[in-house]
């Protein structure tokens, strides 16, 4: 028998003037990869200086939304702005320059393979900073320090666990100090202690260095940890946001179905 | 039939389509050219992949395909043409085709397949998108460096694969196939142009930028895993070998038929 669900319409994610708001924007995003679509119409806020926590199910296309934030995916239709500038606008300068604020920390680390540590978190000091190599070498040991690399600098990627790449990785996101940090799957693949390390990096990150942090997950004890907001992405739209606390109390169909782990409820479960 | 021609259609705009993104690719890497000083290091390294790492293979592949000229230019000159010719029959061939272009087949495979695989794993990893991420023109620092040490390099190759064939042609000439080390010498001087050499190398400049082209464009337009990467190197390899193939007969038509018969 099929179970009708109360499911409540989409949380208004809208700003009347998307070049004044001081966070980014996503307006009616839509994505289609061939025939799949991924996207359709998104909606999403994202003010500066919180972490928001996007969650949602495998293949739901969280990492293609944050890939759209930095221009690394084009959308089929809809616009996004970062700080009242509109990306999809920019020229490719404009788009680089504009990209410096940013760090992101991938889901496989994405670290270049045929440089050691120390060359992967400082090449973007090498080529923007106009720095001496000392200087760059020091600020690259400074942030692997941070992160808990004290000696895996002249490593090679291929030397180092899963976890240790992710924190490398996560060093090479910071070593610019940016504005946002976007994290896909920052936990995914870890063990819990390592997992909960990152997890308080990310929070230390938010605190002294006020950076705005964008996290997909659906890990939720991580979600729950790090976040200040979350927002729930199912079917290509956003279906919820709302607090740590909000989530944790809604009757979100949908959000306590995936909270709970639940195979049975509107989000089905393949 | 419909599906036939739609088949051959959707070839064709796929060909069009590849021929217009690698064009702008070439675009990219001649306008991002005036920071290769920046890049030295890169295409040191780069240029150290093309010319060390090819050795052996340049070696055994010249000193045959000497060997093997000269086998068969004497069973085709035998009671035609005096053996004196031997020596430049074998130089002429060997500078103006076999070199540049098995070099171009052989080295260029070799090269192309490295880029394309090696580029294709940073894409399907993300690795290029991380790049993107930080600011960095992955043309600037991965294409750049290596159309240029494909370029400079390759003539190099060739020029070392050229004297390493005739050497062989010589030494097979002289050991096993009665010709004297003289009569050799005197016919490699005969009806020597230097523009047989030029001409080469013009062909093997040419060849060098198709070599990187088609491994590096392959290597960023990869998509999926590693069956993806597969693909994309045996991609880059046949269509580099197949462009290296036709660019020779125009650039053939062009050097000696037009700029070096005047």
């Amino acid at each position: 028998m099929k179970v009708e669900y109360n499911i409540p319409p989409p949380p208004d994610q809208k700003v009347a003037d998307p070049t004044a708001f001081s966070g980014i924007v996503i307006e009616g995003v839509s994505k289609s990869f061939g025939p799949k679509q991924v996207l359709t119409e998104t909606d999403l806020l994202i003010n500066k200086g919180e972490t928001l926590v996007v969650i949602g199910r495998s293949g739901e296309g969280k990492s293609v939304l944050l890939k759209h934030i930095v221009r690394l995916l084009e959308p089929d239709a809809g616009r996004i702005w970062v700080e009242g500038e509109e990306i999809s606008e920019m020229e490719m300068s404009e788009l680089m320059e504009m990209r410096k604020k940013f760090g992101f920390l991938f889901q496989g680390a994405a670290l270049f393979d045929s440089m050691n540590v120390c060359k992967n978190v400082g090449l973007m000091l090498e080529e923007h900073s106009g720095w001496s190599m000392d200087k760059i070498k020091d600020r690259a040991c400074e942030c692997l320090a941070l992160v808990g690399l004290t000696d895996s600098d002249d490593k090679l990627p291929s030397e180092l666990s899963g976890g240790m790449k992710k924190r490398a990785a996560l060093a090479r996101a910071i070593v610019m100090e940016p504005e946002y940090i976007l994290y896909d799957e920052p936990t995914t693949g870890l063990d819990p202690i390592t997992g909960d390390a990152i997890n308080d990096l990310i929070i230390k990150l938010q605190k002294e260095l006020g950076v705005t942090s964008i996290i997909v997950t659906h890990d939720m004890a991580s979600a729950f940890k790090v976040a200040d907001r979350m927002a729930m992405l199912s079917r290509g739209k956003i279906v919820f946001t709302g607090t740590v606390d909000e989530v944790r109390n809604t009757d979100h169909p949908m959000v306590r179905q995936f909270i709970e782990g639940n195979s049975q409820g509107p989000l089905g479960a393949f | 039939m419909e599906r036939f021609f739609a088949k051959i259609g959707n070839y064709v705009i796929a060909g069009l389509s590849n021929a217009g993104h690698g064009t702008m690719l070439l675009r990219a890497i001649f306008r991002e050219t005036p920071h290769i000083w920046k890049m030295r290091r890169e295409v040191l390294v780069q240029m150290h992949v093309v010319l060390i790492g090819s050795m052996p293979l340049v070696i055994v592949t010249s000193v045959f395909v000497g060997a093997v000229t000269a086998v068969q230019a004497v069973y085709q000159m035998q009671a035609l043409v005096p053996m004196k010719f031997l020596g430049v029959m074998i130089s002429k061939t060997v500078f103006i085709e076999l070199g540049p272009v098995l070099m171009a087949l052989v080295v260029g495979s070799r090269l192309c397949a490295f880029y394309a695989a090696e580029l294709g794993t940073m894409k399907v990893t993300e690795q290029l998108d991380a790049m993107n991420i930080m600011a960095i023109d992955p043309v600037r620092y991965l294409a750049m460096p290596r159309f240029w040490a494909s370029v400079l390099m390759i003539p190099v190759v060739t020029i070392f694969a050229d004297a390493v064939a005739v050497f062989g042609g010589y030494t097979i000439s002289v050991m096993t196939l009665d010709i004297s080390s003289g009569v050799f010498i005197e016919g490699l001087q005969l009806f020597y142009k230097h523009s047989d050499i030029l001409g080469g190398l013009i062909k093997s400049v040419v060849f060098g930028g198709i070599i990187a082209l088609s491994g590096i464009f392959n290597g960023f337009h990869t998509q999926g895993g590693a069956e993806g990467v597969g693909h994309s190197t045996m991609t880059a390899v046949v269509a580099s070998c197949l462009s290296v193939l036709v660019a020779d007969y125009f650039l053939a038509i062009i050097l000696f038929q037009i700029i070096f018969q005047k």
